[in-house]
């Protein structure tokens, strides 16, 4: 196994230094560290990160292999920084089975380019009327701990109460999609001054925080633990701020479009754009940005969902919701959050790599860059600016919406246990 | 005038007083024995219907002939669409069959945009409504019809009832009477307004009767009664009562006062039979205008037609 010598990088920012990894661990950091054989990358001006865990990536493996593979996923993943995804279950068949979840999890194991933890469906085919295995799928070799129906809402009260109360006997959590379903009947984009005048059926902001109200509240009432997906509003940020103000077990997420984008872009009619939640407005964004920055939304997770070009080349009605994520996930955390000054390198690290790994109870992922620690790292430039040219990802679908956009930073090596999963921003 | 016809917002006044004017001599036509110019002979103009309408689709199909254009017909039924043929392969089958204009309605809002701007097709594109988007050949057929009872339109009051949140009518009428300078009041239930009616640049009211005695033109909207499944009011009857244009609500209008409809009409919903049918009504009259509007669009849009301010079609050629 090859050791890395890294030179004069910024272990989150900090004071240049060096790291050296090896069999598969963070052998030693210092200055003038040396190590025979090792191979040696110059890194000055890089910044390393821990490895970064993405809770919530759509792999599409099993059924929409036209779309993304556990294997294109994974690779995608790598170049984008992540040595840990949590693979959502709404595939074809739905993981709702110890058999579905062990195979993704296999998959990824033989995909090599980094850990792939399945997220198991809450009910059984994300309809929401029974509960699916959830112990059995805990107990299996893919050890699931987090639980989603994701691009569906457990919306029916009682058996939300239910599936929180349950998966406390194996420390799970359930991620919820929060869309009261009735309220999103048709929606199309969010539901403001823009919706009306476009004659797209809106998405209103309050669909999605009176889910987020009622299921921390059902939280706290049985006391367990509550993640919410890909937050979007200025008061979804508030409820979930005001949760943790009761000291309920509470976590949330942001997605890097939901930073950046706006819902002045369904303008086009271009359904590139379209996302579910759907891009709200610049406020909403800024209040995401703030309750990132504060610890209201403790990660940022991609919600990639990869989609065949003909599910976007139509009319905005017709087209699927999702857009990628993961290979522009940490640049758009530079432009929106750390250029700006709201979080510094640590706070990424936070954000992106400790927080997620410790919701979603992964072990090996999301430890701090110290000695003994599994090498699961990334060096990043962000001195560089880069054009988002999609042809150059390794996702199998294209539909990003930030191509010819130009974002700063770029992923020049990725760790998995030792192994460089990227190097020179290429895959390995 | 730009190479589409997608919003009303896509004409600016001169644009819109010129298809006004063009309308008005096309019109003529209409009195003559041979119906029938040479304008667009050799040009080609498909109507692309993926929605039922028969009357818009007849008339741009009269608007079009009338020009000596060909025209081919291709609507959904029975057709390549409902074995799930893409937008995009109807566009590109069209594009190869050499359309000039291509007249489309569709169920999904945005899609003559997608249309226009999506590098499928080099031809004109037309909007004959796009879901709950917008209609504009329907608002400049109006507004043809408010000019020739009323002349200006500057400062005249026009109301619009009914179903604003579902109407592409409303929409583009609100659009193209705002730069025609005439003073919108869109009136309806709250629950058939859209969410940021408040930044159209129009007056909207709950109250009918207070709104009808001021009006110049009444502009009624089909209301489906089915939207009362959806619980967007309590009964077809109520909505009647309080929305709907009866006899009684007709007597307390201006005596220069016009009724109008887009149709198709829902007889004993919106408007009462005495209504439809009485000397206030210009319902007909809409029809025979929309054929004359329509061809004004086309003439304007294929004849390559200069001195139209606004002309700025190279920014969204993709």
């Amino acid at each position: 196994m090859t050791a890395y010598l890294i030179k004069n990088v910024a272990i989150l920012g900090g004071a240049p230094t060096d790291l050296l990894l090896e069999d598969g661990v963070v052998a030693s950091i210092g200055a003038g560290v040396s190590a025979d054989g090792a191979e040696v990358i110059d890194a000055t001006g890089l910044i390393a990160l821990p490895g970064l865990v993405d809770l919530h990536t759509h792999l599409r493996e099993p059924g929409r292999e036209d779309a993304e593979t556990v294997e294109s996923g994974t690779q995608a993943a790598a170049l984008g920084g992540f040595t840990a995804v949590h693979a959502m279950a709404n595939t074809e068949p739905v993981a709702d089975t110890a058999g579905v979840v062990e195979q993704v999890w296999r998959l990824g194991r033989e995909a090599g380019y980094c850990d792939v933890y399945p997220v198991g469906a809450v009910t059984v085919g994300l309809a929401g009327t029974q509960l699916a295995e959830l112990g059995a799928m805990a107990d299996s070799a893919a050890r699931v701990r987090v639980f989603s129906d994701d691009g569906k809402c457990v919306s029916d009260a009682v058996l939300m109460r239910r599936a929180l109360e349950y998966v406390k006997a194996f420390d799970g959590v359930i991620a919820q999609h929060a869309q009261e379903p009735r309220l999103t009947e048709g929606a199309q984009m969010n539901e403001g001054d823009l919706s009306g005048r476009l004659g797209l059926a809106g998405w209103p902001a309050v669909a999605e925080e009176a889910i987020i109200a009622r299921d921390c509240l059902l939280a706290a009432h049985v006391g367990s633990r509550l993640h919410v997906c890909h937050v979007s509003t200025a008061g979804s940020v508030e409820i979930v701020r005001w949760a943790k103000s009761k000291g309920w077990n509470v976590t949330a997420e942001a997605c890097p479009h939901h930073l950046l984008l706006t819902d002045e872009l369904a303008a086009s009619y271009n359904p590139i754009y379209k996302v579910n939640p759907p891009l709200r407005t610049a406020a909403d964004g800024e209040a995401l940005r703030a309750g990132l920055a504060d610890g209201t939304i403790d990660i940022v997770a991609t919600d990639h969902a990869p989609h065949p070009h003909e599910d976007k080349d139509c009319e905005w009605a017709a087209a699927a919701f999702g857009m990628l994520g993961l290979e522009t996930a940490l640049s758009i955390v530079q432009e929106t959050m750390v250029d700006p000054g709201l979080l510094d390198w640590a706070g990424v690290a936070d954000r992106m790599s400790y927080a997620p790994a410790r919701i979603g109870r992964v072990s090996d992922h999301g430890r701090p860059i110290e000695q003994g620690a599994p090498a699961n790292v990334v060096l990043y430039d962000p001195s560089v600016r880069r054009t988002v040219e999609p042809s150059e990802s390794a996702s199998l679908s294209r539909n990003t919406p930030y191509a010819g956009m130009e974002l700063p930073g770029r992923v020049v090596a990725t760790f998995l246990r030792g192994t460089a999963t990227v190097l020179d921003g290429k895959l390995q | 005038m730009k190479r589409h016809l997608l919003s009303a917002a896509d004409l600016t006044r001169d644009d819109a007083e010129l298809v006004l004017r063009t309308a008005e001599e096309l019109r003529s036509l209409a009195d003559r024995p041979i119906k029938k110019l040479p304008a667009l002979r050799g040009r080609t103009v498909v109507n692309l219907f993926f929605e039922d309408s028969t009357r818009t689709r007849i008339s741009f199909e009269a608007a079009a002939k009338r020009l000596s254009a060909d025209v081919i017909n291709f609507s959904a039924k029975g057709s390549s669409l409902s074995k799930g043929e893409s937008l995009k392969d109807t566009a590109l089958t069209l594009e190869a069959m050499g359309a000039d204009a291509v007249v489309v309605r569709h169920g999904a809002s945005g899609a003559p945009h997608r249309l226009a701007h999506s590098g499928w097709v080099r031809s004109s594109v037309v909007n004959a409504g796009d879901g709950t988007h917008e209609h504009p050949t329907q608002a400049l057929l109006d507004a043809f019809t408010m000019w020739r009872h009323l002349g200006s339109l500057d400062g005249r009051r026009v109301a619009i009832v009914g179903d604003v949140l579902h109407s592409r009518v409303a929409r583009s009428n609100a659009l193209l009477l705002h730069t025609l300078g005439a003073e919108v009041t869109l009136v309806a239930p709250p629950t058939l307004f859209p969410v940021g009616i408040d930044t159209w640049g129009v007056e909207t009211s709950y109250d009918l009767d207070a709104v009808l005695p001021k009006a110049d033109v009444v502009m009624m909207l089909r209301v489906q009664r089915e939207r009362m499944n959806a619980s967007f009011f309590p009964t077809a009857r109520e909505y009647s009562r309080r929305y709907g244009l009866d006899g009684k609500r007709m007597r307390t209008l201006q005596d220069h006062t016009i009724v109008m409809h887009p149709g198709p009409m829902v007889r004993g919903m919106e408007i009462t039979a005495d209504v439809a049918d009485s000397d206030r009504s210009v319902i007909v009259e809409q029809v025979t205008n929309g054929v004359a509007v329509r061809m004004a669009v086309l003439y304007l849009l294929l004849s390559g037609a200069e001195g139209v301010a606004g002309a700025d079609e190279s920014e969204n050629d993709a």
